[in-house]
């Protein structure tokens, strides 16, 4: 190949062009992900609403129903409730070490048919006083709703 | 009485960076060298006392002083030393002071060897370190001191999380300062170089060894950080695509592209106002990690109580930091003038996509960071980004940089020989598809692609090496005579790539051949797993120094032999009163066997999660070997430190 070397103002167009180009495929790249991977948090209350459908996947808050707590074999079911509303909780696998009753807690999941909600992943806290920003939430909007 | 001592050292510092934030610009303005000399002083007088600090805090939580209002909040007697001594840094207060113990420490650094400086470029660099640790003392000072007192003091503290109390967490904290602050240094020398108007390869080469600290101490942080994510949670994974973590991974992802474009900007003077700019972002990302982890906006499985108001404050100084300093490079930039042209194919070219590459990988990361706040603060609801969209836009955008990677280190400067350094690639290009071929065997596309990826790059480091040393086609005694003369830059460089092959090994085969099994165990009990089968023989009560365990025995037996013996624990801390699982691991550094357990029912058993995970502890190795060889770079003649101190007893008068 007889390339010249390129002038400066056409080596920088170019370098311009390609850097614009990578950058337009990874805004094409993260737009398209956002749109399929992000997912919404919903409050018992919203859910008691029916705002949500079954089967779409999405983040659940709220407090640990007290004496809600039931063991079978590997998996576990509670209830999540805001104060207004609860929902069904249905998990296999190994709680969180600072799971408990009465504590705040957030669920990545999705509805079943039957309106329980199966989780497949429990938020961990690694700290006693913390309280997920999405449980507090939870109970402020039924606070909300209660107030109006 | 030394809490005050502390405090009022505290203060004293303040006033010192005050002070060597505004004379020695002036100075640097007006010629005066008395002014800029001052600077020198200033910054090792800043060490000294945060030093005085930092050491009365150690003192109180050494001697478990609880009238400190963050002793008794995060240290107890009855813990071990090494942890009532790392408990100075596992809470806000006593973590921003040891930030600012490395800040003044690497100012002084600046201050002692950098006699070959441009007067200067020194006293303004020296000008910009003190501004930011006037920002952070004041943050300190005014609203988290570590030396506030509780009256009366409790008998007791109230203990460390005992997630922390653990020697992988101990260390993960200091490191990843280390390399946040060595940014800094690097800013410094940015925003200085702005104000001076002069970008050079002197300047450069100054930039580099910052640089390369820097991220030596990030890369060793971040994997001693997944690491413990690994043992210490239980969840089998080492990467989650938390908040927490991409903040660290954003300033990472800057370090190295500034690494790559500083060798274009110190041995060619390419690329010179966009290494000042990557430095720029390289430290702002520092700090914006430090506000995502510190003010609790995003919900995080890291998350730690945190308080909004510091959070208000950092951002203010990551607004003045950034903003002043991106202000400043859009007025000066233009006259630091353009490089030396290159061609598209030549090791600048490489070097450049390579640094393409890194920022929109870094951006995407940074996009689906923030999302949720955007969202948030727009009221359009609350969403969270989790590792589908990471692996969705991170992988491809990364996976062609690999294939680069390989490649540019054989490309010359200025015009390179695209096929030529392909044809010498061949044994790279063939251990590559055969393992990608080895792997396909087993129907997995993608885990294919990843350990092809790692062979190319790694077999690319080796065949880098022995061209530069004529490995096979000069006599032995040829060989080693080049080897040894070679510069230690390169044989970082090379390090650091073979460590990244390892690395993408590591995640590869950990994300793609990993197998899991959740169960409810009785004593007796058997289950399979990759071959092994494990066998449950019941629970026993231990007592630790602070804690009580229930202690799991599980049998690990592999053709009916016995393997090996994993003891999982699920501990009780009762000062905190605070459950943790401590995960046992049995690894063949080809594999790790992982279990833990959970409660026990009286029905059906205790609940015993498995794990097969291979390769991952390659994940760390690789990560040691990339650190490593950032530092066998840095030992490198022409970046030593005080290299050119000694050459030039002259003062660099240009």
């Amino acid at each position: 190949m007889t390339v010249r070397p390129m002038r400066p103002k056409r080596r920088r167009l170019a370098l311009l062009a390609s850097a614009l180009a990578l950058l337009g495929g990874a805004a094409a790249l993260a737009l398209t992900a956002l749109d399929d991977t992000v997912r919404f948090f919903h409050s018992p209350s919203e859910i008691a609403a029916g705002a949500v459908a079954p089967g779409r996947e999405f983040r659940l808050g709220g407090l640990v129903e007290e004496g809600s707590l039931e063991r079978s074999g590997t998996s576990v079911s509670f209830r999540v409730v805001d104060g207004a509303h609860g929902v069904a909780v249905r998990y296999t696998g190994l709680l969180p070490d600072l799971f408990r009753e009465g504590q705040g807690i957030v669920a990545m999941g999705a509805l079943d048919g039957g309106r329980t909600f199966r989780a497949t992943q429990i938020l961990a806290k690694h700290d006693e006083t913390y309280m997920p920003p999405e449980a507090a939430e939870a109970l402020r909007r039924a606070q909300q709703e209660d107030g109006s | 009485m030394t809490a005050e001592l502390g405090h009022f050292a505290l203060a004293l510092a303040l006033g010192l960076a005050l002070l060597q934030a505004v004379l020695p610009l002036y100075g640097a303005s007006r010629g005066r060298p008395a002014l800029m000399d001052l600077a020198r002083h200033t910054a090792l007088g800043q060490f000294l006392l945060i030093a005085i600090a930092f050491g009365t805090l150690a003192k109180a939580y050494v001697s478990s002083d609880f009238s400190v209002a963050a002793v008794a909040q995060n240290s107890h007697s009855l813990k071990p030393l090494l942890y009532r001594l790392t408990g100075v840094w596992g809470n806000h207060e006593g973590s921003l002071l040891l930030w600012m113990l490395i800040l003044t420490l690497f100012g002084a650094m600046v201050a002692v060897f950098g006699g070959s400086l441009r007067k200067t470029l020194q006293a303004r660099v020296l000008a910009v370190q003190a501004m930011i640790g006037a920002g952070f003392l004041a943050f300190t000072l005014f609203t988290s001191n570590p030396f506030a007192r509780v009256w009366p003091p409790p008998l007791d503290g109230a203990g460390l999380n005992p997630l922390l109390q653990d020697p992988g967490l101990a260390f993960h904290p200091p490191l990843l300062y280390f390399g946040y602050v060595g940014l800094s240094v690097a800013f410094s020398f940015a925003v200085a170089a702005l104000l001076e108007g002069r970008v050079d390869r002197a300047w450069a080469r100054w930039v580099r060894p910052w640089t390369l600290a820097a991220w030596a101490g990030l890369t060793a942080g971040i994997a001693l950080g997944s690491w413990w994510a690994y043992y210490e949670l239980g969840w089998g994974g080492f990467w989650f695509w938390d908040p927490v973590e991409n903040a660290s991974f954003m300033p990472w992802l800057a370090a190295t592209a500034l690494l790559h474009s500083a060798i274009a900007a110190e041995r060619r003077e390419a690329l010179r106002s966009w290494t000042v700019l990557l430095a720029i972002v390289a430290f702002s990302l520092s700090l914006l990690g430090t506000f995502l982890v510190r003010s609790g906006v995003l919900t995080s499985v890291h998350a730690f109580a945190t308080d909004p108001e510091r959070g208000v404050f950092i951002l203010l100084l990551l607004g003045v930091a950034t903003g002043g300093a991106l202000a400043l490079y859009a007025w000066r930039a233009p006259t630091l003038g353009t490089g030396v042209p290159f061609r598209p194919v030549s090791r600048e070219g490489a070097l450049l996509l390579n640094n393409l590459v890194l920022v929109t990988a870094c951006a995407t990361v940074l996009l689906g960071t923030l999302y949720p706040l955007f969202l948030d603060a727009l009221d359009a609801g609350k969403v969270s980004v989790g590792p589908p969209y990471f692996a969705a836009t991170f992988v491809p955008l990364v996976a062609p940089a690999l294939v680069a990677m390989a490649i540019g280190p054989m490309l010359a400067w200025k015009r390179g020989d695209l096929a030529g350094a392909l044809g010498r690639l061949w044994l790279a290009a063939l251990g590559a598809a055969l393992a990608a071929g080895a792997t396909l065997a087993y129907g997995e596309t993608l885990a294919a692609l990843g350990l092809g990826a790692a062979a190319w790059i790694g077999l690319g480091a080796l065949v880098e090496w022995s061209e530069r040393v004529r490995l096979g086609r000069a006599p032995a005694g040829e060989v080693w005579r080049r080897a040894r003369s070679m510069p230690r830059a390169a044989w970082g460089g090379g390090l650091a790539h073979l460590g990244v092959a390892i690395v993408v090994a590591g995640i590869t085969a950990s994300q793609c051949f990993q197998s899991e099994l959740i169960l409810a165990m009785k004593p007796g009990d058997s289950a399979r797993i990759a071959g092994y089968a494990i066998r449950f023989d019941g629970v026993s009560e231990v007592e630790g120094p602070n804690y009580r365990a229930e202690r799991a025995m599980l049998s690990v037996l592999r053709d009916g032999a016995p393997a090996a013996v994993l003891t999982p624990e699920r501990r009780f801390y009762p000062v905190e009163r605070q459950h943790t699982t401590e995960a046992a691991i049995r690894t063949t550094l080809l594999a790790d066997l992982y279990a833990v357990i959970g409660e026990d029912d009286a029905q059906t058993g205790r609940t015993v999660r498995l794990y097969h995970n291979p390769l991952v502890p390659w994940i760390w190795i690789g990560a040691i070997v990339m650190a490593l060889g950032a530092l066998i770079s840095l030992s490198d003649r022409r970046l030593r430190l005080a290299a050119p101190a000694r050459r030039r007893r002259q003062p660099a008068a240009a």
